[in-house]
């Protein structure tokens, strides 16, 4: 299982970077978007995929999936959701102050140096 | 309770504090006059060790500054220093005294220019007292400071700003070297004092680092002192004041380079390379220099060059001199006396020069060579000066000069008997190279003061009506002009009270006492020693091509610009200034896509290769789970998805595709028995999409811009390099678990300890709280920053700017 993930996690990276790479502001959000899902994935893969029950207690239940990774991971969410929203905005004005999303147009000039 | 005379080093500083404020409160009297008590009350003080050091004794005072590092303030006063500190006060006295009538007290900002002066003073003092490496090299690096400020003086000058910045360049250049040879002796030896590396000198030789430590000092000596190929700067710094020209580049501050060869010769001679180097690029120098002196038109040009040459011919002895540390001959023995007093003769005679190029130029306007002519009967002192200091520039009886130049031969004719490092064929060079060159040298001594004093006048000419000097002008030049003459004919009282001591603190080796220095000057030799006919040679050949000047002058001509000194280093400062700047452009190109692929193709470039390079490939399957079904459909679902976010032609469709992708993942959280993220995840995933949805209205429609294929095939092979790094990393580092989790102390406390149910809940809220804390000051910062954005126009000043 942990080969699968792997290459998945791998497979949303490689996709994030492509997005990033490009020259439209609208597919970096959308690639920083599948970056974080890729990362999320990652850490949960390394932590180990192993486990036959959610880390709550219970009576019976001895093997619990690793709880500490799930922690990290639910932390990593909220700050991801935050930047996200926060890049999301930042496009939007981005857009609107300069009509244009293609980011080879953005690249100050001599003045700014 | 004695005085502490380290303090005395600084003494000008301290004097400089005041000088602002004496400029600006007393206008009735010259600056300069408060100035001038103090290199004299310095000179006279160091007349006191005058009789310590004849006697072979040295005085020491001491100053602790980092005392864990072993960095003082040594004043070490033996022949040597005191040598230079006579020189330094003595004609730094003279120098402020013929600069208060050479400066305008109205017209020029005098304050700058004497705290300059002074700042500079105490910064030489500093460099031939000093017994610590490290604190020698601070007062280095405040001559070269105090001689860019003060070439730069009359900074609204181009010339000024030019030359002041090539002499900081090339002084720079060597200060850092010689500080890298420093920190090689102190390595070396375990200490900064110069006293104990020479005392353990001998056990430097054959250390793998002598030979470098030896080098960069040379580079620094060579910087300072103007040799070849380092000369360049010199002749532009003669865009400062005549009185700086007079003290810095010629008396004092170019003579640090030599007085460091002379001082760390102990240390350093022992070897071929030091002998080599030192000898042969100071009479390369000494050529060069007076072979380009009769090119110049400018006076003050004519007298750089010969200081060049001067400070090679000097150079050049103190190398010859080094050689009795493997011969002790009395054939040899003279060099380093030789250099000595020659280093004394040329301040003296070289000082008096440059205050009558000073007066010359002050008098008629103009140091055009050319335009000069005839003012013998106008300047009849003046010329009397400048003849006296020429002639011994020449090395003619009866002036200083000759002694030392006759020395000179003397040390170069016998080279050619020291057997070791191949002198012996190639010693024949050196004698024949010193004569030609002081063939020159008596050339651009004419030439110097004969095209200014003698011929046709040309008044008419001249920007100002030249008449002779004020007296106080004079009185420099005269007191320098009269010990030309007073040295030749008491050469063995200076020889006594000031050359042998110094000798005997460069050659610890051979002399225990200044007396045991062997040599007697003499201006008569009889006639048959060599030298003599060797002057009389130089006297009959320089006085013929001085007649003929004007027939082969132009063959200078043949020498084009572009292959000058000068023209390489305009180039390498154009190189390193636009190169640089054109270099820097191709690679920073304002767009993101570059920086971007930068840092993601040295990101997986560097982390596969790590891997190759630590063979971590080695993937252990048996670690890994069962691949479940549902993992499997789950994993086809999300990657068809995020195929759709890549491939979708509309802003939608890419929306809802990222959309499905988080619902997988929260999916994935719930196969992996992980709840509380699953919950997360889908809210999350949801809000997410609302939030863009939201935006939808106003977002850019989706659009690659034309974006070239090449670019685009470009930008998919760096991703996928991204991509494969991650799974590497992924499986690699999972197949090589080295410490177990810490989770089961979680598991095992979670109850007892923390009083929850839920794992992850109680790491979030009790066994981890601080990240959450924070996670939370991330979001209302986020919160905060969006509100900003969107409610926030400053803008309007931009959108007017646009207008434009």
């Amino acid at each position: 299982m942990e080969l699968l993930m792997a290459v998945t996690a791998g497979l949303l990276f490689t996709a994030a970077i492509y997005l990033i790479l490009s020259r439209s502001l609208i597919k970096v959000v959308l690639g920083t978007g599948l970056l974080s899902h890729g990362a999320h994935l990652f850490i949960l893969t390394m932590g180990g995929l192993g486990g036959d029950a959610p880390p709550v207690l219970a009576d019976g239940v001895d093997s619990f999936a690793d709880p500490l990774p799930q922690a990290l991971i639910l932390t990593a969410i909220v700050i991801s959701f935050g930047v996200t929203a926060f890049i999301l905005v930042l496009a939007y004005r981005t857009y609107a102050v300069h009509k244009t999303d293609d980011l080879s147009l953005m690249k100050g000039n001599d003045e700014h140096d | 309770m004695t005085l502490e005379f380290v303090l005395l080093i600084f003494l000008p500083i301290v004097a400089a504090l005041f000088i602002p404020l004496l400029f600006r409160k007393i206008k009735g009297i010259h600056t300069g006059w408060f100035v001038l008590a103090v290199p004299v009350v310095l000179f006279i003080y160091y007349t006191t060790f005058i009789k310590t050091t004849m006697d072979g004794g040295h005085a020491l005072s001491e100053l602790q500054w980092i005392p864990s590092l072993g960095i003082s303030f040594v004043s070490y006063l033996d022949g040597l220093s005191i040598l230079f500190s006579l020189l330094i006060t003595g004609i730094g006295a003279l120098v402020v005294l013929y600069s208060i009538f050479y400066l305008d007290k109205n017209k020029e900002k005098l304050g700058n220019f004497y705290v300059y002066l002074l700042l500079f003073m105490s910064a030489m003092l500093g460099v031939v007292q000093s017994d610590n490496v490290i604190s020698l090299y601070l007062f280095w690096e405040l001559t070269s400071i105090s001689s860019f400020l003060l070439i730069g003086y009359w900074f609204t000058r181009d010339g000024s700003r030019f030359g002041a910045l090539k002499s900081m360049m090339v002084t720079v250049f060597g200060g850092l070297m010689m500080l890298g040879g420093f920190i090689l002796l102190g390595i070396m030896g375990g200490t900064f004092s110069i006293r104990e590396l020479i005392a353990q000198s001998s056990t430097f030789v054959g250390h793998e680092f002598f030979t470098l430590a030896l080098v960069l000092i040379l580079l620094g000596a060579f910087t300072k002192s103007a040799q070849f190929p380092f000369y360049i700067w010199l002749p532009d710094a003669m865009e400062a004041p005549t009185p700086v020209s007079a003290y810095l580049h010629s008396a004092t501050m170019v003579k640090a380079g030599l007085y460091l060869v002379a001082r760390f010769t102990p240390i350093f001679a022992a070897s071929e390379v030091w002998i080599w180097l030192v000898t042969g690029i100071g009479l390369l120098t000494l050529f060069w220099g007076s072979l380009f002196a009769v090119k110049q038109t400018d006076l003050k040009a004519i007298l750089a060059f010969s200081t060049v040459s001067q400070l090679g011919l000097i150079m050049s002895l103190l190398g010859a001199g080094a050689i009795t540390f493997h011969v002790d001959e009395a054939l040899f023995s003279f060099a380093m006396f030789a250099a000595i007093f020659h280093l004394i003769n040329h301040a003296t005679f070289k000082g008096s020069l440059f205050m009558i190029a000073g007066i010359v130029d002050h008098e008629t306007g103009t140091r055009d060579i050319r335009k000069l002519g005839g003012l013998m009967s106008i300047m009849p002192v003046s010329f009397t000066v400048a003849f006296i200091g020429s002639m011994s520039m020449a090395g003619l009886p009866p002036f200083n000069g000759f002694l030392s130049k006759e020395m000179f031969l003397q040390s170069m004719l016998a080279i050619r008997h020291f057997e070791l490092f191949n002198f012996s064929t190639w010693g024949v060079v050196f004698p024949v190279v010193a004569w030609i060159a002081s063939v020159f040298t008596f050339i651009y001594s004419f030439y110097f003061v004969f095209k200014t004093f003698a011929g046709k006048q040309k008044i008419g000419k001249l920007p100002r009506k030249p008449h002779e000097a004020p007296f106080g002008m004079l009185i420099s030049p005269v007191i320098l002009a009269m010990l030309v003459v007073t040295i030749f004919f008491i050469p063995n009282v200076v020889g006594k009270w000031l050359v042998k001591p110094a000798v005997m603190a460069i050659q610890p080796y051979q002399y225990s006492h200044p007396s045991e220095v062997g040599v007697h000057v003499s201006a008569w030799h009889g006639f048959d020693s060599p030298e003599l006919w060797l002057t009389v040679g130089i006297v009959l050949i320089g006085g013929l091509l001085y007649l003929s000047l004007s027939k082969w002058q132009k063959f200078y001509g043949i020498q084009p610009d572009t292959l000058s000194l000068n023209a390489l280093y305009d180039t390498t400062m154009m190189f390193s200034e636009k190169g640089m700047n054109r270099l820097s452009r191709i690679y920073m190109t304002g767009l993101i896509r570059t920086y971007l692929l930068y840092i993601f193709a040295f990101l997986s470039v560097t982390t596969i290769a790590m891997l190759f390079l630590q063979d971590a490939f080695a993937v252990d399957m048996s670690s890994f789970s069962k691949i479940s079904a549902y993992g499997l459909i789950n994993a086809v679902i999300l990657l068809l998805a995020v195929a759709f976010v890549l491939l979708s032609k509309t802003r939608l469709g890419a929306i809802i595709s990222l959309g499905a992708v988080g619902y997988s993942v929260a999916l994935f959280f719930v196969i992996f028995k992980a709840p509380d993220l699953a919950l997360t995840q889908l809210v999350i995933e949801t809000v997410s999409v609302a939030l863009f949805l939201l935006a939808f209205q106003h977002l850019p429609k989706l659009s690659d811009h034309g974006e070239k294929k090449s670019h685009k095939f470009v930008n998919a092979i760096i991703a996928l390099g991204v991509g494969v790094t991650v799974t590497l990393v992924a499986l690699s580092s999972h197949s090589q678990k080295l410490v177990q989790s810490i989770s089961q102390y979680y598991k095992d406390t979670v109850e007892t300890e923390a009083g929850g149910g839920n794992i992850v809940n109680v790491i979030l809220v009790d066994y981890r709280g601080f990240d959450t804390l924070f996670e939370i000051a991330v979001l209302a910062i986020a919160g905060i920053g969006v509100l900003g954005m969107i409610k926030l126009r400053l803008a309007r000043k931009e959108s007017s700017d646009e207008n434009k």
